[in-house]
């Protein structure tokens, strides 16, 4: 059993993780701004990169099912596998489930997202006021809990390396070697 | 030669559009729950549309008296629906209609030109915002029962009437290029 993640897997954590930062940042800042060309350049950038966001996940998940991750440390206790792994699940669901909600979001609000300006993605709600604003708030909602287990992953990554002192955090480490 | 008489006059009748029975039917009284204006526009790629839900207008039309039509429509741009509030307020707002200054959006036909078959050109002047411009109006109309219907599009350029103005003035956000669809349906007296 391999002790590193592959290199396609690791390469797709970490373009991930720079490209949700930036979504959740470039999310959480727009949506107050008043109305305006910038505000709603903002949202289609945040829409394609959201697409795109989509798209990676469903190749990481496609990844993840053929390539067996490296072991849990022998030490860890039940609990804590458990915990690692319903957390990794969490976030694979709302990697999923996030995006979905946009998209929906952006259908009821008569929006269509049309990728790059170039590729329309089918709307699949028929336009309808109160729902979009009903699935803006679930949009929302959806990633305050994907921060919570944003800052619970990075936590337990940073506990395992410092204070359990095993080689979780190197499992996904971009240097092979090390 | 009786005959040829008959034949002849059936003959001028239908190619002259007229309907068989000689009665002239006025089509004046707008059916405003059956009547809609929409317009729909490009905005970074993306196809957005909304409408206008109230207008008034004044309009007599007798198919077989096109030239004669008179036609006029008053459009309350408050009550425009561009998608969300914040887009209805905006647009409310002085860099685009400035609604309290501008309430209306006015369109004249100055003269109706039929093109054959249920086809009509309507040229007359359109003014929003303080600022007028003369347009050409292709539109069908169908009678249905008592019911007459006008279907017709036509593009504006918003930068004509400056509308979107300041930061909204270039249009690499939202497209110059306003598509107008309209469906006027009127019944006689």
């Amino acid at each position: 059993m391999s002790t590193h993640y592959t290199a396609t897997a690791k390469g797709l954590h970490w373009l991930m993780a720079i490209l949700l930062f930036g979504l959740l940042a470039l999310g959480f800042y727009m949506q107050d701004l008043p109305l305006s060309p910038e505000k709603l350049q903002l949202y289609s950038w945040h829409k394609w990169a959201g697409v795109t966001a989509f798209l990676l996940v469903l190749v990481r998940l496609a990844w993840r099912a053929t390539h067996r991750p490296p072991a849990l440390p022998i030490g860890m206790s039940k609990l804590m596998q458990l915990a690692s792994h319903s957390g990794h699940a969490a976030l694979y669901l709302l990697m999923i489930a996030i995006p979905l909600s946009g998209w929906l979001m952006s259908s009821a609000k008569g929006f269509q997202t049309v990728w790059f300006g170039v590729l329309p993605i089918p709307d699949l709600l028929d336009k309808n006021r109160e729902l979009g604003e009903t699935l803006a708030l679930l949009h929302q909602s959806l990633n305050l809990i994907f921060v919570a287990l944003i800052v619970g992953h990075i936590a337990a990554a940073l506990k395992h390396h410092f204070i359990d002192h095993d080689d979780i955090l190197k499992h996904m480490s971009p240097h092979p070697e090390k | 030669m009786k005959r040829i008489t008959l034949a002849s006059i059936a003959a001028l009748t239908l190619a002259a559009g007229l309907p068989l029975s000689a009665q002239a039917v006025e089509y004046s009284q707008v059916n405003a729950a059956k009547s809609a204006i929409n317009f729909t526009y490009q905005q970074m790629g993306v196809k957005m549309d909304g409408n206008f839900r109230k207008f008034s207008s004044q309009l007599s039309f007798d198919p077989a008296r096109p030239t004669e039509a008179k036609a006029s429509f008053d459009v309350d741009l408050a009550s425009i629906d561009a998608g969300s509030s914040e887009a209805d307020q905006e647009v409310a707002g002085k860099a685009w209609f400035n609604t309290k200054a501008f309430p209306t959006a006015r369109f004249v036909a100055g003269s109706v030109k039929p093109l054959g078959g249920n086809r009509y050109e309507v040229a007359g002047k359109l003014t929003i915002k303080g600022r007028s411009q003369d347009i050409v109006v292709p539109a069908t109309f169908s009678a249905q029962g008592n019911s007459g219907v006008f279907d017709g599009s036509f593009t504006i350029r918003r930068g004509d009437f400056a509308i979107g103005e300041g930061s909204w003035a270039k249009f690499d956000i939202v497209a110059n290029d306003i598509l107008v669809k309209f469906r006027i349906t009127a019944s006689s007296k």
